[in-house]
């Protein structure tokens, strides 16, 4: 199976750190493939540079078999890879209509309206469009986020810590709503959230110190000894 | 009453009373009310690009004159019939602001004011340096035979009038019609983040530019009319204080609100007609009134009524 998309030598330093050193990345259409790693390795900078937020260095970025690797930011939004942000960045003196209308007839939605409103639904924020964004609790402006990159309609998403200040119970909300995405829509997550990961990925790579440490199923990954001593601490898997 | 029911009825409402006023206006005020309807539109424009775009020009004033020589130089020098010299104005603010946007827009904040003075004072310089071909600073008077459109000599005060209230009422509906489209919403987008809009797939250029464009073509009509009407061209009216103006106006009635920039232009108008009666030092009274806004209503007249209730406003 062709990959959806692939990353060749992916690399990219400030000054002498080496954020993502010569990292090799496959995207299979219709997985959810998690990032994890420690801090501080990489993973933010490196769907930075898939997504076209930071320049890369050298290295290649493929999407669909095209070369993406020199493209604006707003161009890949428009090739169908959406990012949804780690620090929450809704509009907030917007109203919650207004921010996934955005995202919305940035897809070239005809009815807005109905668009918008199934978007919430999705995320359960059904109801809220009249509210603005910045009233709504931490946790419904991760979902706002989500819904908005959901409401895109993009090939790839790329969801970087959504679960981070989710109630429990919203987060068991959050692992149906993603395993609703796949396979029509491919979904990368960087997660620190161990029983998120090995929950819902289908397929996880390790970064450590901008390189990759192993890639494999969440099975595979629990068993590799190298993953263990660097990242998961034995086998209390806790980020 | 729906929203959007609401701002119609205040909007048709406006124009209805400003129809209606040309009646009983004692023709001093009848003629200042047109040059407010005038330099309103000028405003408008100016918040399109300040107000809802969030791009802080202080270069506006080359638009408006661009608008008022792209008038004038044609009736002057070629002779040209009004309506058609109307459209070159416009369409002069529109393209020079495009050329300014390519290479200002380059800069955000800080060096976009600059840069955008900057353009308007070379602007300023070069009216002045053709002198022979712009009249430098002496200006010209418009050969009143061009201020007669379908047979109203708009030098006239009831013709006059009329021509100022079509041509902000079209503007102000356009305007309308603009903030509330989903172009209207991408401009609000890249005012309060960029960068998040850049990530839902929108060229923060692009829009810019654009947005300035229509900010230009506002400004060039504006200062066409305004030429037009009451038949004087002139390089004063390319200095800073006229880059100032509508963002004064735009401020006092609320940046981001579609009447705002009329009702700014309208007090600020009055406010200095009716100071300058008492004292030469009105200016003084400008800027008190200034301060005291800045304090006490940040977000201008209408923006602070918009927060404090009117949600509808747009």
């Amino acid at each position: 199976m062709a990959a959806l998309m692939q990353a060749l030598g992916l690399t990219r330093h400030f000054g002498g750190i080496r954020a993502v050193d010569g990292v090799n990345f496959r995207l299979e259409p219709g997985e959810i493939h998690a990032i994890i790693g420690p801090n501080g390795a990489g993973k933010t900078t490196f769907v930075s540079l898939l997504s076209g937020r930071i320049p890369v260095q050298s290295g290649s970025i493929t999407l669909g078999g095209e070369d993406i690797t020199r493209l604006a930011a707003h161009v890949r939004v428009k090739k169908g890879i959406a990012y949804t942000f780690q620090i929450t960045s809704v509009y907030p003196k917007l109203s919650v209509f207004d921010n996934v209308a955005l995202a919305a007839q940035s897809a070239g939605a005809r009815d807005l309206g109905g668009q918008v409103a199934a978007a919430l639904a999705r995320v359960n924020l059904a109801g809220l469009e009249d509210h603005l964004a910045g009233n709504l609790s931490y946790g419904h402006q991760r979902l706002l986020e989500v819904a908005m990159g959901l409401a895109l309609k993009p090939r790839i998403l790329i969801l970087d810590e959504p679960t981070q200040g989710l109630a429990a119970g919203e987060i068991e909300g959050f692992k149906a709503l993603v395993r609703s995405l796949v396979p029509e829509t491919t979904v990368m997550l960087i997660e620190h959230n161990m029983e998120v990961v090995m929950d819902l990925a289908t397929q996880i790579t390790v970064l450590n110190f901008g390189q990759v440490l192993a890639t494999g199923t969440p099975d595979q990954i629990r068993a590799n000894p190298d993953v263990q001593s660097a990242y998961l601490g034995g086998h209390d898997a806790e980020g | 009453m729906s929203a959007s029911a609401k701002s119609w009825a205040l909007h048709l409402g406006l124009i209805a009373v400003l129809f209606a006023a040309q009646f009983g206006l004692p023709s001093y005020h009848a003629t200042n009310v047109s040059r407010i309807m005038v330099l309103a539109v000028f405003a408008m424009g100016y918040n399109i690009a300040f107000g809802y775009t969030g791009l802080l020009s202080l270069g506006h004033a080359l638009f408006f004159a661009a608008g008022m020589y792209g008038m004038g130089l044609p009736i002057w020098t070629l002779s040209w019939a009004p309506i058609p010299a109307l459209i070159a104005g416009l369409v002069a603010g529109g393209a020079l602001a495009g050329l300014v946007g390519l290479l200002a827009l380059r800069t955000a904040g800080v060096s976009f004011m600059i840069v955008t003075l900057m353009f308007a004072q070379a602007g300023y310089l070069t009216l002045l340096y053709l002198n022979t071909h712009t009249g430098g600073d002496e200006g010209f008077v418009v050969d009143s035979a061009a201020r007669v459109i379908a047979g109203f000599d708009l030098s006239t005060d009831a013709p006059r009038y009329m021509a100022a209230l079509i041509l902000f009422a079209t503007a102000m509906l356009i305007c309308l019609w603009l903030v509330r489209s989903p172009f209207g919403r991408v401009m609000v987008a890249m005012r309060e983040n960029e960068q998040r809009s850049r990530m839902l797939g929108y060229n923060p250029f692009r829009v810019k530019l654009t947005a300035l464009v229509i900010s230009g073509l506002y400004a060039g009509i504006a200062g066409a009319a305004y030429g037009m009407l009451f038949g004087y061209v002139g390089a004063t009216f390319a200095t800073i204080q006229y880059s100032i103006l509508p963002m004064l106006y735009v401020l006092l009635g609320g940046a981001g609100t579609v009447i705002g920039p009329f009702l700014g232009a309208l007090l600020m108008f009055y406010l200095i007609d009716i100071t300058s009666g008492y004292t030469t030092a009105y200016l003084f009274v400008v800027g008190a009134a200034l301060v005291v806004l800045v304090l006490f209503a940040p977000k201008g007249i209408l923006g602070t009524i918009r927060e404090r209730g009117l949600k509808w406003l747009p």
